[in-house]
Parts: C-alpha cells; structure tokens; sequence
C-alpha cells in the first residue's frame, strides 16, 4: 500500500499488536532493572557527596528523572489522545489509556520523594511553591483524565472525551516546567539543561540521565503490558485467542 | 430568504439563555445567596479578628466566587440536553463554538455578573477598603468570565453521566487554580502596597487564552457528548 512496500500501519490493529507488544515487554523490562541498577549504583556509591546537602541529595536520582517521566508522559498521552481525535484511531485512544496510570504514578512519586528531600533540606514536608503546587495539579489531572474515562460506559465516547480533558490540560506542562524560572521559588532551579554545560559532578549527570533511561524502559514496559490488556479487554470476542486467525476474528464479529 | 448572520445567531442564543434564566429567577437568586452566606459564615468560623480576616479576606471570596461557578456549572447544557434542544442546536448552520459563547456569556451573566456586583459589599465584610476594594471587584471581573469558559469545558465532557456533579469539579477545579491564584493574589499584593497590576495582567492573559481556546474544546466536547 505504500511505495516503500511496507505496510506501516500493520501493527495499528490491534490484534497485530497483540503479540508484538508480548515479544517486546521481555527486552524493555530487563533494559529497566539494568538500566535502574546500574544507574542506583552510580548514584549512591559513586557519586561523591554534596558538600551542602550531604548525602540527602542522593534522593534526586529518582526525583528528577521521576518529574521527567511525570511531563514527558503526559505530552506523550495528549500526543496519543490528539492523535485519536484527529485519524479517529482507536489504538491510539488505548495508547493513551494505557499512559494514564504510569503517568500518574510518577507524578506522585515525584511529589513524594520532593517531600523526602524537602523535610531535611528546607525544613518542610510541603511549601506552596509554584513548582510544587502545579507538579500536584498534574496529579489531579491525571486522576481526572482516569476518573472521567472509568465513569463513561460509552467506550468511544469515554476515549474522545478523556482525549478531549487530556489536550485541554497540556497547558499546564509549560507551567510546570518554566514554574522555577518565571517565579521565585524555594525550588531551586534546573542543575540539567541542554544548552548550559550541567552545574553538578559529571558522575551526578550521568546517574541522572542512566535512571531516566531506565525509567523510560520501565514505562515502556508497563505501557505495553497494560496495552495488551486494554486489547484483551476490549476486543474479547469469542474467536480472540493466540490461534485465531484474522479471517475468524471477522468472522466472530 | 438568507441565513441569519453569526452575529444574529450569537444575539439570539443569548436572549434565550437571559430569557430563559429570568423566568426561572429563584435558580439565580440561589446562587448569589449562596455566595453571600458562604461568605459570611468565615469570619463566623474563624473568629472576628480583624487583622485576620483582611489576610483571608482575597482568598475566601475568591473560593466562594469560583464555588459558585462551580455549582452553577449544572444548569448550562443540562436543562437542553434533557428536553433535546440541544441536539437541534448542533444542527444549526452557524458555527457550534458562537452557541456556545453566546451560552457562555448568558450562564456568565447570571452567575459570575451578581458575585462581581456584590464583591465591594463582601469585601466591607473582610475589611477590605479603598484600593483593594476595587481590584476585587476587577479582578472578579476579568476573572469570573474565565472560570464560566473552562467551566463549560467541563460541565460539556461530563453532559449526562452518572455522579457529574463530582466529575466536573475534579475535572474543573485544578484547570481553576492559575485563576485563583492571580485573583487572589491581585488582591493581596495591593493589601500589602505592591501595586495588583502584574496579577491583573496575568488574569487578562488567562482571559484572553480561554475565550481563543475554550468554546472550542467545548464545541468539540459538545458534539462527542451528543453523537
């Protein structure tokens, strides 16, 4: 169908998916506990000290990279949302159900271990800063976007309109994310950036950047798993199994 | 015979809306009681202390005005999606999003307008004077018609399911939060003498970007709640 004589749209249904996403889950999963490992390892037992914070700054090897994951997956489920509403597609609405909850789940860790670092360093569990408070409404987002899909029935209409919420709360990823620069917060400011050559030790950065690897195998890996599931969920038919061929899975419908 | 311009559609939305709610002035009365009695019962809570209450003062009436909304969200599409004229009006062939402003600007008028007209009066309440009483009321008015708009967002992805109410305040609420917190704080900062108009700015910001984007998300809200 196209000219370079692969199909690219083989894996967009659902029952092709299927299985490949079962082949994949193995490869991302280990890459996750190497990746996270080794990435520990640097960050607790390599890394040197900080001559300020002591030792209570090793926490921001899976606070950081955790707030990454919390943004990058949320543009990534608006992304996949979008993208159902525009081709009217929907794997890609499960894509971005299938987000939702990992997503979530970083937030909140995010929001957790920032209150572990918090209570030795600036004496407080919690401070209404910008970056915290609108880190928190990305929580709240995120149960929202889960929340309204699980009280629709209708499942095409509880994918349009969770997508719908999802690209509506996008805005507030800038937010989050220039939140240190555009106010003066108690947070400090970003120690990683592309342009700047980083202000930490290089084994620091590279523990950092090692985890968020990881976290992304993770996510990956977890997406894919829930993916299939959603698949199961949605497409249980009475021909669905690993023998089913296409033609009886038409065929049952 | 020609179509109806948008502008005369827009015109006629409104009317209706307006007419609409005046025959039922019990449901307006409401939510401006509300207002008044959530209000009031602060400084009963927290005690009179005077000092106290001029700190609180932007932010409770800020809550309560955003509350109100919140509340008054139920009657904008509801009462025409249950009769189905909603439905008829998706088929009109002037652009959803002008319904949609036009039903934006009539629930505004009705539930945002009153808390802008009484805020001087809540403020009295607080302790608040002069200047600050002002920027209330102002920022009340460049803020209230922002909260209608996202507000409308939510009360169309959430048209006729079980548990809504609940549903449009968690879905709401944190989309109400940059509007609160630059209401508010234009407010506090001219309590405190620093001059409101950077939070008076920013509110018209938020302004500006939910009239570009919200009836739109709305419209689309609408028609995927509908099909």
């Amino acid at each position: 169908m196209s000219f370079t004589g692969i199909n690219w749209f083989k894996y967009s249904s659902p029952q092709a998916f299927h299985p490949l996403a079962g082949r994949m889950i193995p490869w991302f999963s280990a890459a996750a506990l190497v990746l996270i490992g080794v990435g520990l390892y640097i960050g607790f037992f390599v890394a040197p000290t900080d001559f300020q914070q002591g030792d209570a700054y090793r926490i921001i090897f899976v606070h950081v990279p955790a707030a990454w994951m919390s943004m990058f997956l949320y543009v990534i489920m608006a992304a996949w949302a979008g993208l159902g509403l525009g081709l009217n597609a929907r794997p890609s609405f499960m894509m971005a159900q299938a987000i939702a909850p990992t997503g979530a789940m970083f937030t909140f860790l995010a929001l957790l271990t920032g209150s572990m670092w918090g209570k030795p360093t600036w004496g407080a569990w919690w401070v209404w800063d910008a970056r915290l408070t609108s880190e928190l409404i990305l929580l709240f987002q995120y149960i929202g976007i889960i929340l309204l899909r699980a009280s629709i029935d209708d499942l095409r209409r509880a994918d349009r309109a969770s997508a719908v919420f999802a690209l509506v709360g996008v805005v507030n990823v800038p937010i989050i994310y220039f939140s240190v620069r555009w106010w003066n917060t108690l947070h400090q400011g970003a120690s990683v950036s592309m342009t700047a050559s980083p202000k930490m030790a290089a084994t620091m950065v590279t523990a950092m950047l090692v985890m968020t690897l990881g976290f992304w195998m993770y996510s990956i890996a977890v997406t894919l798993a829930r993916m299939r599931c959603v698949i199961v969920e949605r497409e249980r038919q009475p021909a669905w199994g690993k023998n089913a061929s296409i033609q009886e899975v038409a065929e049952a419908r | 015979m020609s179509q109806p311009s948008m502008w005369e559609a827009l015109r006629g939305v409104v009317r209706r809306d307006l007419l609409l709610a005046m025959r039922h002035r019990s449901d307006v009365a409401m939510s401006v009681f509300f207002v008044v009695i959530v209000a009031s019962l602060f400084p009963l809570g927290v005690g009179p202390e005077p000092t106290v209450l001029r700190m609180i003062g932007p932010g409770v009436l800020w809550v309560t005005a955003l509350l109100a909304c919140l509340l008054s969200l139920g009657r904008l599409f509801t009462a025409d999606y249950l009769d189905g004229v909603l439905e008829q009006m998706l088929l009109i062939p002037q652009p959803l999003v002008v319904l949609v402003v036009g039903k934006v600007f009539a629930h505004w008028v009705f539930s945002g307008l009153p808390v802008v007209l009484l805020s001087p009066l809540l403020g009295l309440q607080f302790g608040l004077g002069g200047d600050s009483l002002g920027v209330l009321t102002l920022s009340l008015l460049l803020g209230t018609p922002t909260l209608s708009m996202i507000g409308a967002i939510g009360a169309a992805l959430t048209l006729g399911l079980r548990g809504s109410g609940f549903l449009v305040a968690l879905l709401v609420l944190p989309l109400f939060v940059p509007v609160l917190i630059f209401g508010a704080g234009a407010v506090t900062s001219s309590l405190a003498g620093i001059g409101s108009e950077a939070n008076l700015s920013l509110l018209g910001a938020c302004f500006l970007l939910s009239l570009a984007f919200a009836p739109w998300a709305t419209a689309v809200a609408l028609r995927i709640a509908l099909e």
